[in-house]
């Protein structure tokens, strides 16, 4: 039985075989309508989210499966004190798969640990989410074609922003991958991951403030939210919010076939007015995830086609 | 300055200079109410200078603690007298309930009774993080 916890648990050879499957799904949605059928995938939220457990809920249901939700940690037992290990016991009795979203960093490692059904991670406090590299993964994949030899700048959050962590580590096991990190002092990159992941596996990578000096060379730009929910101080939040926002101007010196990426959701990070341009991409981002959450229930639940 | 060999028991040898007293602390051998003696700075051939503990009975000790705090130290064993094991230590790849995660958004804050485990990221630096979180152990 296997779980997705973090997106290092998969090889980049599995990673193929998801980017393969999800683009299958694609193009013959109806050979999968029925694969999940009689399965339950149960969806634990303990932290608010709409896109990830919609997102979850409409993979399960395209694959003509059922979904058990829990949306929210008042309506669970957890606020009665139930440990995250006793949840996944018992939620083993009830569903065929967990995804579970917890504010806590390694609740869903040690639901995984405890469960006899497959566990995925969707979302650890600010520490891990593996599904949202899957979609940013298949995006790259369907708007550039390949993951070697890219410039992809990532811009904002860098401190907090756990789906850069993620992305970063998945890049690195490529070829000829720069990495150009854009934030301000105080939402820089953590530096083990510059030395345990970019330092350890020779990615070239250029740390900057200035977004505008590097758009020209970049291939994808991965815009970020300044979360609020990840500062303990309000005041860091408001001082540091507005620091990136991209505009149709910024992007004059951009390429043509840049592939402008965001996790969402967002806040003011990208004006609206981008939303238009060819290479904003950040919407095929949300469907292609709803298509690699398809192609990762059927991985886990060990589902055939 | 003389301290009495021991029969049955435990030489902690090899301690890095200073650090006899943390591992003293650490493994709680203030709790024992058989003799035990800390020598600080002996002079040491290889080391310069290092502190030895010495335990006047058969413990079992834990050596990931031994190893996290110093991977150089050497456990002698003795039975009537005489030297009947020695172990080097070495960096320990996992530590179980050694350190405590500082990290307040880590679940082991409120899981109950789970386990504190840190793995080694960097045998260099000597980094270990937190299986759950990541963090690095302080």
């Amino acid at each position: 039985m296997r779980h997705l916890i973090d997106i290092m648990d998969m090889s980049v050879g599995e990673l193929d075989e998801l980017i393969a499957l999800a683009e299958d799904i694609i193009r013959d949605p109806e050979k999968y309508a029925e694969s999940c059928r009689h399965k339950k995938l149960a969806t634990l939220f303990f932290e608010p989210s709409t896109r990830t457990r919609l997102s979850f809920e409409a993979a399960m249901y395209e694959l003509g499966g059922n979904v058990l939700s829990v949306s929210s940690a008042g309506s669970s037992s957890a606020a009665k004190g139930e440990s995250v290990a006793d949840t996944a016991k018992t939620v083993s009795c009830y569903a065929d798969i967990i995804a579970m979203r917890h504010p806590k960093e390694g609740a869903p490692l040690v639901a995984s640990m405890n469960s006899s059904i497959p566990v995925i991670n969707a979302g650890d406090g600010g520490h891990n989410h593996p599904t949202q590299t899957l979609a940013d993964l298949l995006t790259i994949k369907r708007e550039k074609g390949r993951f070697d030899n890219l410039t992809v700048g990532f811009c904002g959050d860098l401190k907090f922003g756990r789906t850069v962590h993620s992305l970063i580590s998945a890049l690195s096991r490529y070829e000829n991958v720069k990495i150009v990190l854009i934030s301000p002092e105080e939402l820089k990159l953590p530096s083990y991951i510059k030395k345990e992941v970019l330092k350890a596996k020779n990615i070239e990578y250029v740390q900057t403030a200035d977004l505008l000096s590097v758009m020209p060379e970049l291939d994808v730009l991965y815009m970020t939210r300044v979360q609020r929910e990840r500062f303990f101080n309000e005041e860091d939040y408001l001082r540091l919010k507005d620091s990136y926002i991209l505009t149709p101007d910024k992007l004059k010196g951009a390429k043509s076939d840049l592939c402008i990426m965001h996790p969402l959701p967002r806040v003011n990070e990208i004006a609206v007015a981008i939303d238009d341009d060819p290479r904003a991409c950040y919407f095929k981002q949300v469907l292609n995830g709803k298509y690699m959450r398809m192609a990762l229930i059927l991985k886990l639940l060990e589902v055939n086609i | 300055m003389n301290v009495d060999s021991i029969k049955n028991g435990i030489v902690i040898d090899h301690i890095t200079a200073g650090l006899g007293m943390s591992v003293y602390n650490l493994l709680g051998l203030d709790s024992l109410d058989c003799p035990v003696a800390i020598i600080k700075n002996v002079a040491s051939r290889k080391m310069g200078r290092k502190d030895i503990i010495k335990v006047d009975a058969d413990i079992d000790l834990n050596l990931d603690i031994l190893g996290y705090i110093d991977p150089g130290i050497t456990v002698n064993y003795i039975k009537n007298s005489e030297l009947v094991d020695k172990k080097s230590i070495e960096l320990p790849e996992r530590l179980v309930n050694v350190v405590k995660c500082k990290n307040p958004r880590c679940i082991t804050t409120t899981e109950q009774e789970l386990d504190h485990v840190f793995k080694l990221t960097d045998r260099e630096k000597r980094v270990y993080r937190c299986i759950y979180c990541e963090v690095q152990a302080k």
